[in-house]
């Protein structure tokens, strides 16, 4: 048992190229002595401390230098920083959720299970630079930085409905690329059938990794043209800011049309495989969790109905019920992707 | 400890009040919260999902109230101080006001009212199936707790029917059991081993009962 725990090599090594390893943890260490304290005056008392929130934007900050195969890359921006975009035409009428709802109501089990949690440990893992692994069924194998897979100069803003699988959902105003754009660059061959996302599993910040409540790491997928539909997208930032630890920083995937359980935070690997991906919460209950996880209000989950959904982070605070719309109201882009599928079957 | 003169004051005087103030604590509290949120003074009180904070509550204060009236005679048999028994009515009829507040607040705020939809969770989800069953066999039970209703149905009679709390608390902590994500979690765990302790408590009441003859005076 013990065995399936262990920290994935890969990672390790993945991580040693970028930052000394004595530094990288001494750093966290300090973090974790000063959110034990729980006093925001020691963290001012330490700069170290509040530097990976909140570098100097546009500095070449040493601690930022990274070499990814012997080449240098550029750092991507850490969390809460401003980021530039144009605004696209995907809207949602209903307006952003409250953006406090978004930092502190999130499901990241990687940092704890109640909705609380994760926003506990806000700033506490390093996502600057970031290198993801790219593996598989490609011709452009290799380990990339976060800055050579997103065009941070082409970053446009897409209000996006977030439906959970849990019967609630929100309107967050995403920042990032086209998945698909991601996916040319990476040139999966024609044996591609899937595209299999991976989070990182850290046990030193992530404390959720510790229970084996689902299998880490956190593995997701794609069939290859749901990847490339016009609405799947990879996130950066949301509400005008680079991703904040607690909603997957630095880089996640929204489909907007899919349970949010299908989204991968924090992504380490890209792999395209040709079978469908067994993915995380499909493990740990098949019953309950499909590969597809299409928002249907017809297919009720089994402890739940899925017709309708209470609003997070109204305006108001008292959260109202809406009906729950086919596809998430995205009917329209990705109906087709699905003709002829029986929908309740492939849940 | 039984002939103590504060103790006879207390049960005399404070007992029943303070145990009524007690019981409407977590409504009231609820009440504040709710009329922080309405009026914008906070938001957030309960946090960013209140509709499901507030079913959540109930439920949870409903099935401690539960176990803490089934909890009063074991406190009886080990202190020796029967007075506490006149406080254990008032103890169960809130459990029963906070469950029914927990229906009432996931039929109106969950399900808008949707009576179909009520009837599909109850047909479907066996957790709701459970809560359901324990929250009807509650109804007789607050309805006959009166001294009224005891003297008109007779002592053995009604202490037949009001044996219904025992099956009725163990559908309550199945209820809360089922609905999690997973089976094991602190909180229904520890709901489950206080409901067994207080069973247990029972059986070996009734077994020593029957070992030994019963004393000449109660």
């Amino acid at each position: 048992m013990g065995l399936k725990f262990r920290r994935n090599p890969g990672y390790q090594n993945l991580r040693g190229e970028l930052t000394p390893e004595s530094v990288f943890f001494s750093r966290r260490k300090m973090l974790a002595t000063a959110g034990t304290l729980g006093a925001g005056s020691i963290l001012g008392a330490l700069p170290a401390c509040s530097e990976p929130q909140q570098p100097k934007a546009g500095a070449p900050a040493a601690a930022n230098a990274a070499t990814i195969n012997g080449k240098a890359v550029p750092a991507n921006p850490t969390g809460g920083q401003k980021l530039n975009s144009t605004k696209s035409a995907y809207v949602v009428a209903d307006g952003p959720s409250v953006e406090d709802a978004f930092n502190q109501y999130c499901n990241y089990y990687e940092f704890g299970t109640d909705k609380e949690d994760p926003a506990q440990y806000e700033g506490i893992m390093k996502t600057s630079p970031w290198s993801i692994a790219v593996e598989g069924e490609t011709d452009a194998a290799g380990t990339y930085a976060l800055t050579d897979l997103v065009d941070f100069t082409k970053l446009e803003e897409r209000v996006y409905r977030h439906r959970c699988v849990e019967a609630w959902s929100m309107v967050v105003p995403w920042i990032g690329v086209p998945m698909a754009s991601v996916m040319t660059r990476l040139k999966p061959k024609s044996t591609a059938k899937f595209v299999q996302f991976e989070t990182v599993v850290d046990r030193n910040v992530m404390p959720g990794v510790r229970f084996p409540v689902l299998q880490w790491p956190y593995v997701e997928g794609l069939r290859m043209d749901e990847a490339m539909n016009e609405l799947a997208f990879i996130a950066v930032g949301a509400y005008g800011k680079s991703l904040k630890t607690q909603n997957g920083a630095p880089v996640r995937t929204v489909m907007p049309w899919k349970y949010g359980f299908k989204a991968t935070k924090s992504i380490a690997r890209i792999r395209f495989v040709t079978a469908m991906p067994k993915t995380a919460w499909n493990k740990a209950n098949a019953n309950e969790y499909g590969f597809y996880s299409n928002v249907n209000p017809n297919v009720d989950h089994p402890r739940w109905s899925q017709a309708s959904e209470q609003v997070i982070g109204g305006k108001g605070g008292f959260n109202q019920r809406r009906k729950t719309e086919m596809f998430n109201g995205y009917e329209k882009q990705v109906a087709s992707l699905y003709a002829g599928m029986d929908l309740k079957a492939n849940y | 400890m039984a002939h103590s003169k504060f103790l006879r004051a207390f049960g005399k005087t404070w007992m029943k009040p303070l145990t009524l103030a007690a019981l409407i604590a977590p409504f009231a509290y609820l009440a504040v919260l709710w009329t922080l949120m309405l009026s914008g003074v906070a938001p957030y009180a309960m946090g960013f999902n209140p509709v499901k904070w507030t079913h959540h509550y109930l439920g949870d204060t409903a099935l401690r109230i539960l176990l803490v009236t089934l909890a009063i005679s074991p406190v009886r048999d080990i202190t020796g101080w029967a007075p506490i028994v006149l406080i254990r009515r008032r103890i169960g009829l809130a459990a029963f006001f906070y469950a029914a507040l927990h229906l009432i607040a996931y039929f109106g705020l969950n399900l808008n009212w949707s009576v179909p939809a009520l009837m599909e969770d109850i047909a479907k989800r066996t957790y709701i199936t459970l809560g359901i069953i324990a929250l009807a066999a509650m109804i007789p039970l607050a309805i006959t707790s009166t001294n009224g209703m005891i003297r008109r149905m007779g002592r053995k009679a009604w202490e037949r029917l009001h044996w219904l709390i025992y099956p009725l608390a163990i559908l309550a902590v199945a209820h809360d059991i089922l609905m999690q994500k997973t089976l094991f979690q602190i909180q229904p765990m520890t709901h489950a081993a206080i409901l067994a302790v207080l069973l247990l408590w029972r059986v070996a009441r009734f077994v020593i009962g029957k070992l030994k003859p019963a004393p000449a005076t109660a």
